[in-house]
């Protein structure tokens, strides 16, 4: 309706520029005169209000778009899975919420507002000087179809040149990338100025392309001008001799000159539009992609929704497990009961199966077969949220939010007070870092704040666990870069404050599972070894050459 | 998380420092520039002639009723578009021509000043960073250049051209029209101050929002572990209603303005008739004139309408010329002496004299403590140590990668810091522990820069080193194509084929960092016997990790925690029952021992 009324009032200026001209012409009393200007400015006004509701009402619709499809990306990734963000990178779900998303938009907003907009105008204006003079329309639009004929042939060869042009430039990049990782061996063999002989062919090739591209753009633009030149040479001969013939009047000739030059930039812009609604659609489909990724793991009819907290104790039955498009099974029949309130160990090689055994408690993966049950009850009656919220977990690789310690440490928690953050930071031990720092618990973290080191980014992480009062409490190799004085001491302060939980901790150093009360060793998915540390010793072995093994290291470091 | 934390940094639109040195590039193609700029002043005046064209048209020869003279015009027109087009094509053209070789001499320059700067710079920045500075940082000037300036330039011809030519037509009536100018200029100076709040804003929101849905992708294990999925979806809503709520603002500014600018225009058209009608019968101006203003005026007002873009290209522009520049500003740590030491004969003979060492230029964090060794010509050394020992650090000494703090690093009696550092490193065969491929044939994989090598001596190196068979076995043999992670060879091949460049580059001294990754038993025999025949006559300086490897060597240095502990024999230092003999039952015991 905005546009339709914008784009009457914007192709009827040039009517009553002709009727003015033709009093003009015919001589005009002032006052007329006057209001006749008076016209033409009312209708630019009128053109303006029309103009701005339907910029206004398009592009925030777009916007709105824009805001919704953005909010649903976010929602469904919230709902995915663990192992989808092993298959899709982070930079390429980015890219879909900032490029492809930026491409709909484009679609939804300016590109359908300009191109119905500009349908309607080349309508009306053609209608309007039809209206005027039909013979003269018919002429001065001859070289118009071709203006529309060259830039399609061109624009199809400026897309497929501008195509060599992105993949030369991605070759490029991927030489940079290469050169910049292998700078040792480039050094170490002399080989930059080979290395820059390269570079520079890549950037021939693609001086070459852009060249290319630079060429047939000026030749169409030039063409556009050209034809539209053509017209109005058309315009004023065949135009000149009717006004002469008095067929049509010079205030017609003059609206025709300035109708013509509204017709151009719809013209010009067809194929434009007609690339950005092309690359609306790829991109469309690439965020659609993700939204129809049905969420893996999530309540269903096998729920108890009756289930409100769970003590703690884990069976594994026979449970196997195996990733997606892989061959071989990560873990093999593992069997094995944890009672309430004990401590298991799991030890093994890197890529034994460790953390995919310590990742199904919390549910992150599924096995593949056989049962896990908690309290007894198999891990899928319980509600996904019931669940998680009786885990605290710390998980291999720390992350912690650029947000405040005090907000990192109470993530997990709907309610909290001091007194519980600090209990919280104490037994981790971190509390007594937080107190160096001058902001202590509101000290902000990441980009523009500070950088806490290895250690202190877990012992964070274990507070941020422990907080949850969790029945079950799993540390997947979380003190790695904890010291082991510090790590004796924390796990110390467990054995004596957390007697009523049922303690997963995955380690590599013998020190930190000594002490469990019982500890499995994983071997490429399976148990080979299990009882205490005593007994484990008594088998002599994996165990006991690990034990071995770390003795002599940490003999060598006080040498 | 880098890139869109940088968005929110804005810079300023216009630097003239940076400016000044961006044009220093537009030096070596003064002359074309020039060309470009006449080019330039004669397709604008050309375009300029036509609405004067129409004038007379219709003055001279359409009201007069003077068709002959209506014919010529309109040949006179078409000519004036067939310049015009030549013109345009070649002044446009000619305008990127320049951009894109600016461009490309910048991208040259800057990879080529990258080549020149030591490993401690590579160190410090992140490879995706420095790839940006080569790749996007340029292309961002490539808009500078094309649309930016270009752009900038025809409009000033413009509408210096228009006023002109108006003034020239009818000075009164030119007046009249300017007369709304300076309404223009106040409207869209106001513009330009809430659409530059509005655009900050909406750069800060949206960065706000990247950051933190890049955030939460990366932390979505402890978001859905810690049932967090409710209170962040929440806070993502409040940022994302953020952004919508500034970008509605900033909608209001440009659906105000431009229909303004078209108001204003056509206010201009009214007075321009007005005047025209009033002064019509005095004969003081034509229809034609009224005409030629009308188009003039139009054209006049067009380039106002898109400044806001233009604003955005030269902001983006010159914050990416402040990195790039910071880049070449950068100075290599290591310099090559200004007088190289000139070498008459080059024996090996290296000597490490009380050095020490740490990456950190300005502490005291030390990784060599010390160091002192000598290796004679022709000797073969195996360096032994626990993780972080530091012998990897002895290595990327040698090579001058990085220069010593104390002490000093002789070879023949010389600091290696006087000698020509392509001299020195060209008497290395390096091999170090990860095998790194150049995107491109086997056999350029092995010969390098070194074009004039045989085709022989390439297919030797291969065959000393057992790769021989293996690469016959592929489709295209020497020519097969391999890629950086490619799965053309395998890990135990990559390692022989670091040996056959090693070896085909017959260097005096022979510097290895054995790879730890394992491989299967009859590679590793290859490997073995590769290795052997590597060594053979040559300085070897290794740092093994295989026991066959030490047990071959002449001498062993134990590093631990910085210093050379112990020195001798795999039986001496055995017998010793020191570092070695730990580091010994720790990782070599039990090694399958299948060779020696």
């Amino acid at each position: 309706m905005f546009i339709l009324g914008s784009n009457v009032f914007y192709a009827i200026s040039p009517r009553v520029l002709k009727l003015t001209i033709d009093k003009i012409e015919a001589g005009i009393e002032p006052r007329t005169l006057l209001m006749y200007c008076s016209l033409l400015v009312a209708i630019a006004f009128g053109h303006l209000i029309f103009r701005f509701f339907m910029r206004t009402t398009m592009i925030s619709a777009s916007r709105k778009i824009e805001y919704d499809i953005r909010n649903d990306y976010f929602s469904h990734l919230l709902t995915l899975p663990i192992s989808f963000y092993h298959n899709y990178k982070t930079g390429d779900l980015m890219a879909r919420a900032t490029n492809d998303l930026n491409a709909v938009r484009n679609v939804v907003g300016p590109g359908i507002m300009h191109s119905t907009s500009n349908i309607m105008m080349f309508v009306f204006v053609i209608a309007l000087m039809a209206y005027t003079s039909f013979k003269l329309t018919l002429f001065a639009l001859i070289p118009l179809p071709l203006i529309t004929l060259v830039s399609k042939l061109t624009m199809k060869h400026i897309y497929a040149t501008f195509k060599k042009a992105q993949e030369q430039y991605s070759t490029i990049t991927a030489k940079v990338q290469e050169n910049i990782s292998g700078v040792r061996v480039v050094k170490a063999y002399v080989q930059e100025d080979r290395e820059t002989q390269i570079f520079s062919t890549l950037n021939d090739r693609y001086l070459e392309l852009n060249l290319k591209l630079t060429k047939i753009r000026s030749v169409l633009f030039a063409s556009i001008s050209l034809f539209m030149g053509i017209a109005l040479a058309v315009l004023i001969w065949v135009g000149g001799k009717l006004v002469m013939t008095n067929t049509i009047s010079v205030g017609d000739f003059v609206a025709f000159t300035v109708w013509l030059g509204m017709l151009a930039w719809p013209l010009i812009s067809f194929g434009w539009i007609l690339n950005m609604i092309q690359q609306g659609a790829a991109s469309l489909t690439r965020i659609a992609e993700i939204l129809d990724i049905p969420p893996a793991i999530r309540d269903n009819e096998l729920t108890d929704k009756s289930i409100r907290a769970i003590s703690g104790e884990i069976e594994f039955r026979d449970v196997s497990f195996r990733f997606p498009n892989t061959d071989a099974d990560t873990l093999r029949h593992i069997n094995l009961k944890i009672p309430h309130g004990t401590t298991l160990a799991v030890v093994g090689h890197t890529g034994s199966g460790k953390s995919t055994f310590a990742n199904l408690i919390p549910r992150l993966f599924e096995p593949t077969d056989g049962h896990l049950l908690i309290d007894g009850r198999d891990i899928i009656s319980i509600p996904l949220k019931t669940l998680r919220k009786h885990i605290g977990m710390v998980p291999q690789e720390t992350f912690l939010f650029s947000d405040t310690i005090a907000e990192n440490i109470s993530f997990g928690v709907d309610t909290f007070n001091g007194a519980e953050l600090e209990a919280a930071a104490s037994l981790s031990t971190i509390a007594h870092d937080l107190d160096k720092f001058p902001d202590k618990y509101e000290t902000l973290l990441g980009e523009r704040g500070i950088t806490l080191s290895g250690g202190q980014k877990q012992r964070t992480a274990l507070s941020r666990a422990i907080i949850r009062k969790p029945s079950i409490l799993i540390l997947d190799d979380a003190f790695s870069s904890v010291d082991s004085n510090t790590e004796e001491q924390i796990l110390h302060q467990f054995r004596d404050m957390l007697t009523d939980q049922t303690i997963i901790i995955v380690a590599h150093r013998i020190s930190t599972i000594m002490h469990a009360d019982h500890i499995i060793v994983l071997d490429d998915g399976e148990i080979i070894e299990q009882g205490t540390h005593n007994e484990l010793l008594a088998m002599n072995g994996f165990y006991a050459r690990l034990f071995e093994k770390q003795r002599l290291e940490a003999d060598l470091e006080t040498l | 998380m880098n890139t869109f934390h940088e968005e929110e940094i804005m810079g300023k639109a216009y630097d003239s420092r940076l400016m000044k040195r961006l044009l220093t590039y537009m030096k070596p193609y003064r002359w074309q520039v020039v060309l470009a700029v006449l080019l330039m002043l004669v397709a604008t005046a050309l375009d300029l002639l036509m609405p004067y064209l129409t004038k007379i048209a219709l003055d001279n020869y359409i009201i007069p009723h003077d068709a002959q003279g209506l014919l010529h015009i309109v040949w006179l027109f078409i000519w004036v578009l067939v310049f015009q087009f030549f013109f345009q094509i070649s002044q446009a053209y000619l305008l990127q021509w320049i951009g894109q070789k600016v461009l490309y001499d910048l991208r040259i320059k800057l990879f080529r000043h990258m080549q020149r700067l030591s490993l401690s710079f590579f160190d410090k920045n992140p490879v995706g960073r420095l790839v940006t500075r080569v790749t996007t940082d340029v292309e961002t000037l490539n808009e500078l250049f094309s649309a930016g300036i270009v752009a900038i330039f025809g409009d000033i011809f413009l509408l210096a051209g228009i006023i002109i030519v108006l003034l020239k037509i009818n000075s009164t009536l030119a007046l009249i029209t300017f007369s709304v100018l300076p309404v223009l200029f106040y409207i869209t100076i106001v513009f330009r101050k809430y659409v530059r709040e509005g655009f900050r804003q909406i750069r800060v929101r949206i960065a706000k929002i990247n950051a933190y849905l890049q955030e939460n992708i990366s932390g979505m294990l402890i978001v859905q572990l810690f049932n967090r999925e409710k209170k962040n979806f929440k806070k993502f809503d409040v940022l994302n209603a953020d952004h919508l709520e500034a970008y509605i603002r900033t909608i209001v500014y440009f659906a105000i303005f431009f229909p303004a600018v078209e108001l204003i225009s056509a206010i201009a058209v009214a007075l321009i008739v007005w005047y025209g009608g009033m002064n019509f019968n005095s004969g003081a101006v034509t229809i034609g004139t009224l005409v030629a203003f009308i188009q003039y005026a139009r054209r006049f007002f067009r380039p106002i309408s898109d400044l806001s873009e233009k604003y955005n290209i030269l902001q983006a522009a010159m914050a990416s010329s402040e990195r790039i520049f910071k880049i070449l500003d950068t100075v290599p740590d290591i310099k090559n002496p200004e007088a190289p030491w000139e070498v008459i004969n080059f024996r090996g003979h290296i000597e490490f004299d009380h050095v020490w060492f740490s990456y950190k230029k300005d502490e005291e964090d030390w990784v060599l403590r010390d160091v002192s060794f000598q290796v004679l010509p022709g000797e073969k050394i195996a360096f032994v140590g626990a993780t972080g020992a530091g012998k990897t650090t002895i290595i990327s000494l040698l090579c001058r990668f990085y220069d010593v703090q104390r002490g000093s690093i002789t070879i023949d009696g010389v600091d290696i810091r006087e000698y020509d550092i392509h001299f020195l490193r060209s008497h290395f065969g390096i091999v170090l522990q990860d095998v790194f491929l150049f995107a491109g044939d086997i056999e350029t994989n092995i010969r390098l820069s070194n074009t004039a090598m045989p085709r022989e001596q390439i297919i030797k190196a291969a065959k000393d080193v057992n790769l021989d068979p293996f690469i016959r076995q592929l489709p295209n043999q020497y020519q097969e194509e391999v890629k950086e992670r490619g799965s053309t060879l395998s890990m135990g091949q990559r390692q022989l084929l670091s040996f056959a460049r090693a070896l085909a580059s017959n260097p005096h001294i022979l510097i290895l960092d054995e790879a730890t990754s394992s491989v299967d038993t009859e590679t590793e025999l290859l490997i073995q016997d590769a290795l052997k025949t590597l060594m053979e006559g040559r300085t070897s300086i290794i740092i093994a990790h295989r026991l066959s490897t030490i047990v071959n060597s002449d001498r062993i240095l134990v590093m631990h925690k910085g210093k050379i502990r112990e020195t001798g024999t795999h039986r001496e230092l055995l017998t010793q029952k020191g570092i070695y003999h730990r580091l010994y039952q720790l990782q070599y015991k039990g090694e399958n021992q299948v060779s020696s």
